[in-house]
């Protein structure tokens, strides 16, 4: 596994480096180029039309049904404080381009976060509020407020410092196979990107529109929810939902991810 | 003969060698050696080059069974990566090369390499190793210790995969 890893993430690091100035030239002709930076691309490029064309209109995007209550609860008051997320952050267009370096380590309390664990937090130390519970609808639909607010901005993971562990961490689980099936992440969505499986088209399992509205799932979903989706199609166990290892992989592909544009929340088959 | 158990955590380093000895085999250097491997709970069998010569099962495989086995979803789902000429069958894969007259470029006892473990002919191979229990990680509860097909269904596909001609 060792050489197939480094391989692959060095020529992940070329891909990306070499690749930047013929995306350039080659930007005007391509209709999908707003998803697309260097040699990474999101899984919308290889969606399929009737789930692109929900995603790229806001009043049929189901999804918006969890953004408007999340609205609700932006202003409602919770918690031994008494407080709302209004009442510290005022508009929540506030956290415009926020979300596109979550996982990172907060500076507040030293932790290691994404958004969803970074709105916990503000519940706890901030509201005297619980947190809410992984994958309820108020933590999807609050996560999917605060990255809406990114929404077209690129993602930008430091993976500099105290990120770098929980970046090797995750490279490492990403590259290492699981499962009866014996499969890495990386055999899908690096070795076979663009190659079908079945009816579906290998993405690149790129993280910048979660959560998303899956149409299998018929409703909206977080990252992990995916992924644990993934380890189970491969008779991998399931592992716990804004648990170490997930956090590790998120901030792996996020940082893959980096310059493509958050599209939160995207819709998929 | 080497007796090449598997081990758990040293699957690796157990693949490397099985490689080495079939490097050897097919460059003419060596008398054909072989490998004996033997799974916690499965039959044991004999790896020799790139073949398993003797069938794992007495009974013979029967390719009716075998073909259904094949297209299966939860048991052999070759079709996820694979396009076979199955004409009733919608989407087929191309993570793997189209089997389409694989019974005539491959005999039985290179068909059962194949299947029982790809990775002792390519440890870097994406194809799962149908009979193995042994060097997995993080397997479902429901599926630890057991191969993802036993004995017989091996032999089945095997039988089926001879008649793509
Ligand atoms: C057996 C192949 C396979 C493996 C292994 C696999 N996936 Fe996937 N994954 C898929 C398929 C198929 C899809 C749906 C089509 C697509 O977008 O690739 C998918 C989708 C995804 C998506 C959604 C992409 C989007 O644009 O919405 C993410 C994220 C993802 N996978 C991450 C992972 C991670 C992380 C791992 C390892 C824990 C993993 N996958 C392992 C097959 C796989
Ligand atoms: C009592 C005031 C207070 C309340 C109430 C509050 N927050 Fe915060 N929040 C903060 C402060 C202060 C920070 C920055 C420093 C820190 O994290 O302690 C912050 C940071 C954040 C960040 C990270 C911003 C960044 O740039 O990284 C997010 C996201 C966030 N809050 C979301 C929420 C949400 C959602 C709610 C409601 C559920 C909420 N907050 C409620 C005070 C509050
Ligand atoms: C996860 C994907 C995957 C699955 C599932 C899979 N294969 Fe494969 N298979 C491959 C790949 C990739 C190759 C090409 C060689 C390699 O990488 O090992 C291959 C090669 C083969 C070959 C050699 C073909 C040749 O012309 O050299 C045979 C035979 C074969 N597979 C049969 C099967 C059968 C039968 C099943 C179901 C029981 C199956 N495969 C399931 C990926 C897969």
């Amino acid at each position: 596994m060792g050489a197939k890893r480094f391989g692959g993430l060095a020529a992940t690091i070329l891909a990306m480096t070499l690749a930047v100035p013929a995306f350039a030239s080659d930007a005007k002709d391509d209709p999908l180029a707003a998803y697309r930076s260097g040699e990474m691309y999101s899984g919308y490029v290889t969606g399929d039309p009737s789930s692109r064309e929900i995603q790229d209109d806001d009043m049929m995007n189901p999804s918006f049904l969890w953004v408007d209550k999340a609205a609700e609860l932006w202003t409602t008051a919770d918690g031994t404080a008494g407080k709302s997320c209004a009442d510290c952050h005022g508009d929540v267009e506030s956290l415009k381009g926020a979300a596109t370096k979550y996982p990172t380590t907060d500076a507040a309390t030293g932790k290691f976060m994404n958004v969803e664990l970074k709105i916990n937090d503000c519940r706890e130390r901030q509201m005297g509020a619980a947190p809410f519970k992984f994958e309820s609808d108020e933590l999807l639909g609050m996560t999917t407020l605060v990255k809406l607010q990114s929404r077209g901005m690129p993602m930008n993971i430091d993976i500099t410092g105290p990120n770098e562990k929980w970046f090797k961490k995750g490279e490492e689980f990403y590259f290492t196979s699981r499962g009866q099936l014996d499969l890495a992440c990386a055999d899908c969505h690096i070795t076979n990107e663009g190659m079908y499986m079945r009816a579906e088209k290998l993405s690149q399992g790129q993280p910048n529109g979660f959560p998303t509205y899956r149409m299998k799932w018929q409703k909206l979903g977080s990252l992990h929810r995916r992924m644990r989706g993934c380890n189970d199609n491969i008779r991998a166990e399931k592992l716990k939902g804004l648990g170490e290892d997930y956090l590790a992989v998120e901030t792996y592909i996020s940082w893959r991810a980096s310059g493509l544009p958050v599209e939160t929340p995207s819709v998929r088959k | 003969m080497t007796v090449t158990p598997h081990t758990f955590g040293l699957r690796r380093p157990m693949i490397a060698c099985a490689t080495a000895l079939v490097g050897l085999t097919l460059a003419g250097t060596a008398s054909a050696e072989m490998a004996r491997v033997q799974d916690p709970g499965l039959q044991p069998y004999t790896i020799n080059g790139a073949e398993i010569s003797e069938p794992l099962t007495a009974e013979p495989g029967d390719a009716k069974r075998g073909k259904a086995l094949f297209i299966n979803r939860k048991m052999g789902n070759c079709l996820t990566c694979h396009t076979a000429p199955i004409p009733e069958e919608d989407f087929h894969g191309n993570v793997g090369p189209d089997l389409a007259g694989v019974g005539s470029r491959m005999t039985a006892a290179e068909l059962r390499l194949r299947l029982v473990d790809a990775k002792a002919l390519l440890p870097e191979s994406l194809m799962p190793s149908f009979y193995r229990t042994a060097g997995l990680r993080q397997v479902k509860k429901d599926f630890v210790g057991k191969p993802i097909l036993k004995a017989q269904e091996i032999e089945d596909v095997i039988a089926y995969l001879q008649t793509l001609k």
